[in-house]
């Protein structure tokens, strides 16, 4: 079963080679930030707001400085100029508002979880025990809790004018309308009357990020040369260090962020978070090491949340089905604070609404929202869920309005494959797809003829249980991003990304990325690509990430950028290496530099295959520096750092097929197939895996999940007993398999997996589900499509109670 | 607070220590005696990433008191495959079938599925699904680690 790379010559790009990174982790051989025990360590406990909204009128930390262990307790007062705010990097308008967050709330409470006090103890129960003896008096306001009423004339304002606030809960108003304000309406009423117009409201609910690893800090002022190290759970290291120099005033070059085993991130851990930097700033108040690891209670109120949108959307066609206008107003919820790129993630999926349609009229506006509820920001997918969720139920709907089978109607309006490169309506250019092989593979696997006879046959007998089936032809887009876009959207970094590649004298190779994954396989994949230019075993590189001190310069990991901009470094600095090589090879061959090939790892004279150098040899040279043709450097290495040209556009026809129970609102996936067109892949199996784990979120979305509030702004699902992430019981196999339509942005063909399996699958789950239950009146079902939510669908739609 | 003196076996080696009565035996395990490779995931006994095996049978550590373990065995992820650089059988599995990505459920993943393979040699899909029910992973969507489990009772000649 194990591919092994017997034969040295194979190049190992494309194989499913077994993860190096899965003997240490198997083993327990593992390093989480948890696990560091440095000596002199206080364990930092956080004293958290049980109220959503509500002034601080007494706070006083001094009987918890009376605990045994305890030795230090702040207060944001306390901590003054310490106390840091959390930054929000990505102001998508120039009137957008940005109240601060400050880490201890100051006077005022926001959100149930707020920060408003820490103990630090040597023992950490005992600073756990020492929050009880903390004094502290709450005046509660009104908690603002629903998206429609907070932005109506009148709502207590998350931040109010006393706050220096403008004192309304309007974030922000986006709009992108490129035919112009009132385009949608005026092509309506161009088409006279052959038009067909479906309007829906969608609620994209809110989840959460669910990553089994607890976010985790370490922070020690006790480094070289007044060095402060911060071990993170973090999927950003990079940008962490930054912006934690930028929000503790500590010298940049003083601070060294280190990532280590990283157990999930799903975009939860991209996040410069206020624990982070409460522990940075009090370990260097105190000069010595502070720890902080959350309990999965303060994951659920403290760590930001997902999704949570109302979106209303309008579809207009002909009435032969050829779509002619998309209009897409959205209320986004922002929480009660902005966090790194919290106003941007529904703009992130601005651009997807028209998906893989061709359309010529498309107008958008995005409304984002306070209220006081916890900080919302990136989850696996970041914006684009929510947008093909809108679009691929609609496009059902729409399907149903005109009596079309909805496959028919998406083949009429999709992007042909010879169409490529296609210019979109929201104004990206895709560079390549096939969406006709990716379906015509997905119908094969599925079987869909069969089962829409199946559904037939249960409908006309009446079959308690309904058979549903349930298509999503997505696309998204990954590779985030070219600089210059981002800074055209007010994104205050970059896309770029690094690499460094070392020929060591033994000959063993370092591959240093500025990539820091947390569960994908990077060690791996990143491998496979430098062993495929260097002719090298795969097993001879070592991948080093995810420590500014080792791995200084990158942008990390999110947006299933790693392998689409990362990847292009990689290939850069390794095909560098080798043009060095071959100057060092040349001259200890006595040849020219043309005379030489580079093949299986060595350089040959054309035509005289007895003379030849392996790199291991020119890597010593390049050590010894004995005899360096004139003007060559000692050392073999190369680096790059890659801006990439575009975005890439994977795409995908994902397809389901549910039994409903009409009797008990149960669903049941009978089959789910998946054919995703992530372009090359480096390493199938990963690919996969990728797949199978985005599905798994998506269809929790779909069915399970949900993040709750009651109305005075408490969470209802404060712990994984009441927030349901599937188990394996919950979930089916997956049927997966791929088309290859290589990308042509960068130069490995590649495009992006992490996310593709959690933005396709909702949209197929809830289609399967209303395309079971139709005849019964049913036009939609509210997410998570529990059985509840499925029984009450059905009472509505037969004109019953809800 | 007192401490109460216990002797509990972990992974093959004894270790008589003093621990708080409401210590953990998650965090003894962990931040007593330094076995890391057994971790914590929540805090209301949901997603198993705490399991490792008590007298052989599986239990989440993170639900029992150090206090119960006196006079026990306890057997984690890293005391599974005897000697250094061995491999259990359901480790190999995990391997091969990509049976983990992160790696964070994957100790008390690979534990509870020893246990279930214990109990039922040649289970079938949904008795491996529901035998880790109890075991949440965010990462591979349980479609690997039930390949995983099929795999390992194949090697350990169940099937
Ligand atoms: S840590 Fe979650 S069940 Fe033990
Ligand atoms: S492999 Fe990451 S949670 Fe299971």
């Amino acid at each position: 079963m194990t591919e092994t790379l017997t034969d040295a010559n194979a190049n190992p790009m494309g194989r499913p080679l077994r993860r190096k990174e899965d003997a240490r982790l198997l083993h327990g051989q593992t390093n989480w930030t948890d696990n560091i025990q440095l000596p002199g360590t206080l364990h930092m406990a956080i004293l958290r707001s049980p109220m959503a909204h509500a002034k601080i009128t007494n706070l006083d930390v001094s009987a918890a400085l009376k605990r045994p262990h305890v030795v230090a307790a702040f207060t944001a007062k306390d901590l003054g100029d310490l106390n840091g705010s959390v930054p929000c990097v990505w102001p998508v308008t120039d009137d957008i508002q940005m109240p601060g967050f400050p880490a201890l709330a100051v006077d005022k409470v926001r959100h149930v979880g707020d920060c408003v006090a820490v103990v630090l103890a040597t023992d950490k129960y005992a600073a756990a025990d020492a929050l009880d003896a903390i004094e502290v008096d709450y005046e509660p306001l009104p908690a603002v809790i629903d998206m429609e009423a907070a932005i109506k004339q009148g709502s207590t304002a998350v931040h109010d004018a006393a706050d220096g606030s403008l004192g309304t809960n309007v974030c922000y108003e986006f709009p992108l309308k490129p035919q112009g304000d009132g385009a949608f309406d005026a092509a309506v009423k161009a088409a006279g009357d052959d038009v067909v117009v479906v309007k829906r409201r969608f609620i994209n609910q809110r989840i959460i990020a669910g990553y089994m690893e607890p976010r985790a800090v370490v922070a020690s002022p006790m480094g070289m040369s007044n060095e402060m190290t911060i071990w993170s759970a973090t999927q950003i290291p990079h940008v962490l260090r930054v912006l934690l120099a930028l929000v503790t005033g500590m010298p940049e070059n003083s601070l060294r962020v280190i990532a280590p085993d990283v157990g999930g991130g799903f975009g939860g851990k991209l996040q410069c978070y206020r624990e982070e930097i409460l522990a940075v700033q009090i370990a260097r108040h105190l000069g010595r090491p502070v720890k902080w690891t959350e309990t999965r209670s303060e994951d659920m109120v403290a760590s930001h949340h997902g999704r949570d949108q109302i979106q209303d959307i309008q579809i207009a066609s002909t009435k032969d089905g050829q779509i002619i206008a998309l209009k897409v107003d959205l209320i986004a919820n922002m929480g009660a604070y902005l966090q790194i790129i919290t106003p941007g993630i529904p703009l992130l999926g601005m651009f997807m609404y028209p998906a893989i349609y061709k359309m010529p009229t498309y107008e958008f506006n995005c409304v984002g929202v306070f209220t006081n509820t916890t900080p919302t920001d990136a989850i696996r997918g970041a914006g684009r869920p929510e947008a093909t969720f809108a679009i691929e139920r609609i496009v059902d709907e729409l399907a149903a309005e005109l009596d079309m089978d909805p496959m028919k109607l998406r083949e009429m309006n999709w992007i042909k494959h010879e169409e490529f490169p296609y210019a979109t309506v929201a104004g990206l250019t895709y560079d390549t797809g096939n969406y006709e092989a990716a379906t015509a593979k997905a119908m094969d696997l599925f079987g869909y003829d069969a089962l829409r006879a199946e559904q037939e046959q249960r409908r006309a007998s009446g079959d308690p249980v309904q058979l549903g089936i349930g298509i999503s032809t997505f696309t998204e887009m990954c590779g985030l991003a070219p600089s210059r876009t981002l800074g055209a959207l007010k994104y205050v970094a970059g896309g770029w990304e690094h690499c460094t590649i070392r020929a060591l004298p033994t000959g063993k190779i370092e591959l240093v990325t500025g990539t820091s994954p947390h569960g994908q396989g990077h060690e791996t994949a990143w491998s496979q690509i430098a062993a495929s230019i260097l002719g090298v075993p795969v097993d001879d590189i070592e991948v080093i990430h995810s420590d500014t001190g080792r791995a200084p310069y990158g942008m990390d990991t999110y947006g299933s950028r790693s392998l689409a901009v990362g990847g292009q470094a990689i290939k850069k600095a390794a095909e560098r290496l080798v043009e060095k090589a071959k100057v060092i090879a040349a001259h200890q061959l006595e040849c020219s530099v043309d005379d030489l090939e580079f093949i299986q790892g060595a350089f040959r004279v054309k035509g005289d295959p007895a003379k030849s150098q392996p790199l291991a040899a020119v890597a010593f040279e390049a050590f010894s520096a004995h005899n360096l043709p004139d003007g060559v450097e000692p050392t073999l290495q190369a680096e790059a750092t890659v801006d990439p040209d575009d975005f890439s556009y994977p795409h995908g026809t994902h397809l389901c097929a549910i039994e409903v129970d009409t009797e008990t609102g149960k669903s049941k996936i009978r089959s789910y197939v998946a054919v995703d067109d992530v372009g090359i892949q480096v390493n199938p199996l990963i690919v996969e895996g990728q797949v199978h784990g985005g599905l798994a979120c998506g269809i929790g979305q779909a069915l399970y999940e949900g993040v709750e509030y009651d109305s005075d702004g408490n969470l209802l699902t404060a712990s994984f007993a009441d927030y349901l992430i599937p188990s394996a019981a919950d979930l089916p196999s997956f049927t997966t398999d791929r088309t290859v339509t290589p990308s042509t942005t960068n130069p490995l063909g590649t495009k992006g997996v992490g996310e593709a399996g959690a933005i396709a699958s909702p949209p197929a789950i809830i289609n399967a589900i209303v395309d079971a239950l139709r005849p019964m009146g049913v036009t939609d079902v509210k997410m998570p499509a529990t059985p509840e939510n499925v029984w009450r669908a059905i009472n509505a739609g037969k004109g019953g109670a809800q | 607070m007192t401490h109460i003196p216990i002797s509990v076996t972990v992974d093959g080696t004894v270790y008589d220590v003093e621990v708080e009565p409401r210590r953990l035996l998650v965090h003894f395990l962990r931040e007593d005696i330094g076995r890391v490779g057994t971790v914590v995931g929540c805090d209301t006994s949901n997603c198993g990433a705490c399991t490792v095996l008590l007298d052989g049978k599986s239990v989440k550590s993170c639900s029992v008191l150090a206090v119960q373990a006196d006079g026990h065995v306890v057997l984690t992820v890293q005391g599974l495959a005897e000697g250094e650089h061995q491999w259990h059988p359901v480790q190999t599995a995990f391997k091969e079938c990509h049976g983990l990505q992160c790696g964070y459920c994957t100790p008390g993943m690979v534990m509870a599925a020893v246990d279930l393979l214990q109990e039922n040699p040649n289970p079938s899909e949904e008795e491996i699904r529901e035998g880790l029910e109890g075991n949440l992973c965010r990462c591979t969507g349980y479609h690997n680690i039930v390949k995983s489990v099929e795999y390992a009772a194949e090697l350990m000649g169940g099937k």
